[in-house]
């Protein structure tokens, strides 16, 4: 089974102070640290998993900057086979459509009988990159994936619903499923497969500038002050001794 | 050019979803611009949902078939381009739910219609469509704007709108299902009920949520034992369930359990709006969090910015003097 998982090189930012730069239209990057796209890791392994059942390739496409290889080795080392980084000129102002068009036309020209991609990415948050993906290709899909298997030419997946519930759906390969977090139990890369890794091929599409993009950001800014907690100020001891008193004095203890 | 709003209504097992009326309430307001309001409902003996639905539009268009009773984004997807192609509305809005995403970017490509997910809010400036989002988790707001179309999509993250009860009379308009041959390649097969577990969450007057801020699962026992002392259960988000630490039906949000505590405290947790969703409604929020711009702290009543790891301890020891 030929595999394409679609990974994105993402800032952790759910410690950081994130901040926006002068254009207003993007963050400032120099102090963040980066790293695969949560839900893009379990999709990679869901795919590494299915390799060592049926055989097969894996390859690896991301939409990003030079420094988005890192993501592909990472990938790479933990068994994928090869990796696509498609960086556009106009790479800071692509919307999830323009991704998804960049993404579909080499995967279009490779028939993989499966394609992933994450369910969600930490940035931007959509969760559209994927299903646009799966409509451009032509092909079917079921988002938010927690389970599938795999029987001949179809998968049967399950979908996470909301408020714990499930939807169990039938699917044909060549088909697309954006993952959900939690599906599998992500493995790390061995320093073995990181030294392999550096013989694999990562393929570079540069030099072309995209159009067509659908929507456009105008400007970012602080979410407004609205509702804010009453922070109690103090050492260690002073705010557990004073939460405890108004939680006392609500009947709380 | 029309300036009609579409709804599509979300349902489930024959239950109109809360998103539906979110959307209709926000649908109203941009209805005023000079268009009519529709509720598109896609669905199979839809009449229950009809009548509920009548107040809140100006009309219902009904497509009534039984392919379309449980949610199939095949179908879906066929009739609403149909449907979208032919009638023109300015804007249709979907929730950002297990349906929205699963919908709306699919239908939105194969209209080549500009479509801003998650949104917040939404705002018509003449004939141009602008929407605000919330990005990076919640720490950055951005206002995006909709190419020039002459349609637009917008799907709207649930929780975002108060829902306001409906006014209007809805004229029903039936109309046929384009669909005819069975999908082979993509079938609804059946929906699995979450497994029950041994602690019902939501029935616990105090609950204490852990995080991905309490780093390995064997800091686990620090947590369970503040609990204890404070008497309540312990519920967290989903990384902790991702990771294997507590099981699923301890986890709080829009893909877990929803919970109405007289008291939750939210420790390491960030405040994504899937969290949110499930403990909003507890009567007093406490967080803490070592990120001072961490987004729980506008959810919560009191915070404590600082370190789990020095806090719960010290708490956990004046909550034994105090009680
Ligand atoms: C379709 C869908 C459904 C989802 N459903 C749910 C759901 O039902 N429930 C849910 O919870 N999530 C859900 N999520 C995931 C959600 O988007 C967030 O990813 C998740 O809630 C984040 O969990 P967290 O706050 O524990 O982790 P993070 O966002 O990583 O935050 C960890 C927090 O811990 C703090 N921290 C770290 N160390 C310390 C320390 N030593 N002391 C104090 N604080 C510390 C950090 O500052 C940070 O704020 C869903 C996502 C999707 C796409
Ligand atoms: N720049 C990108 N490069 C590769 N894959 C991406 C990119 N952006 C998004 N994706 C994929 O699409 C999924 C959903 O992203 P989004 O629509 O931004 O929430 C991610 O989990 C990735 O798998």
């Amino acid at each position: 089974m030929n595999i394409a998982v679609c990974i994105k090189r993402v800032p952790e930012t759910a410690e950081a102070a994130v901040n926006i730069d002068s254009s207003e239209k993007r963050i400032v990057e120099d102090q963040l640290v980066f790293d695969i796209n949560e839900a893009d890791n379990y999709a990679l392994e869901e795919a590494l998993l299915l390799k060592e059942k049926t055989e097969g390739d894996i390859t690896l496409f991301t939409v990003g900057p030079k420094e988005a290889d890192e993501v592909i080795k990472m990938g790479l080392a933990k068994g994928a086979t090869c990796g696509v980084r498609i960086t556009p000129e106009n790479l800071d102002s692509l919307d999830s459509y323009t991704i998804a068009k960049l993404l579909a036309e080499p995967i279009k020209e490779e028939n993989f009988d499966l394609v992933l991609t994450g369910c969600i990415s930490s940035d931007a948050g959509n969760s559209q990159v994927g299903v646009t993906l799966a409509e451009l290709l032509g092909i079917p899909h079921a988002s938010l994936v927690i389970n599938m298997e795999i029987e001949d030419d179809s998968v049967t997946v399950q979908r996470e619903l909301e408020g714990g519930l499930l939807g169990e759906l039938k699917i044909k390969l060549p088909a697309l499923f954006t993952i959900q977090t939690g599906i599998n139990e992500p493995r790390y890369a061995s320093i073995l497969g990181i030294k392999r890794a550096a013989q694999k091929e990562i393929k570079v599409v540069e030099n072309i500038t995209v159009e067509g993009m659908k929507t456009e950001i105008v400007r970012m800014y602080y979410p407004p002050a609205g509702k804010m907690a009453e922070i109690l100020e103090g050492g260690v001891e002073e705010v557990s001794g004073k939460l405890c008193e108004i939680l006392k004095g609500k009947g709380l203890l | 050019m029309t300036k009609d709003i579409f709804v599509i209504a979300e349902h489930r097992r024959g239950e109109i979803r809360d998103i539906t009326f979110e959307l209709l309430t926000k649908g109203y307001e941009l209805s005023k611009d000079g268009g009519r309001l529709h509720t598109v409902l896609l669905g199979f003996q839809n009449e229950k949902m009809i009548d509920e639905l009548k107040p809140f539009s100006d009309g219902i268009l009904n497509i009534d078939d039984e392919k379309l009773k449980d949610f199939n984004a095949e179908y879906y997807q066929m009739v609403l381009s149909n449907l979208l192609q032919e009638k023109k509305p300015f804007i249709t809005l979907l929730g950002q739910t297990a349906f929205g995403i699963d919908l709306a970017p699919s239908l939105a490509t194969a209209l080549d219609m500009p479509y801003a997910a998650d949104c917040i809010d939404i705002e018509i400036d003449k004939e141009r469509v602008y929407t605000e989002k919330q990005i990076y988790g919640g720490k950055i707001s951005s206002r995006v704007s909709l190419v020039e179309n002459w349609g637009y999509m917008v799907s709207v993250r649930p929780g975002s709108i108060a829902p306001k009860e409906g006014e209007l009379k809805a004229e029903v308009t039936a109309i046929t299902s384009p669909l005819k041959e069975e999908i082979d390649y993509r079938r609804f097969v059946q929906y699995i009920e979450a497994a029950k577990g041994e602690v019902d969450i939501t029935q616990a007057e105090v609950v204490v949520g852990i995080g991905r801020g309490l780093k390995e699962d064997k800091n686990l026992p620090l947590m369970e034992e503040f609990a204890k002392s404070i008497g309540g259960v312990l519920a967290c988000s989903r990384p902790v369930v991702d990771a294997g630490w507590l099981s699923k039906d301890r986890q709080v949000g829009s893909s877990g359990k929803t919970v109405k505590p007289k008291l939750y405290i939210a420790v390491g947790i960030s405040g994504a709006f899937q969290h949110v969703m499930g403990m909003k409604g507890a009567d007093t929020i406490v967080a803490i969090n070592k990120d001072p711009n961490a987004p729980i702290f506008t959810v919560a009543d009191y915070g404590i910015v600082g370190d789990l790891f020095q806090i719960i301890p010290k708490l956990n020891e004046k909550v034994l003097e105090v009680k």
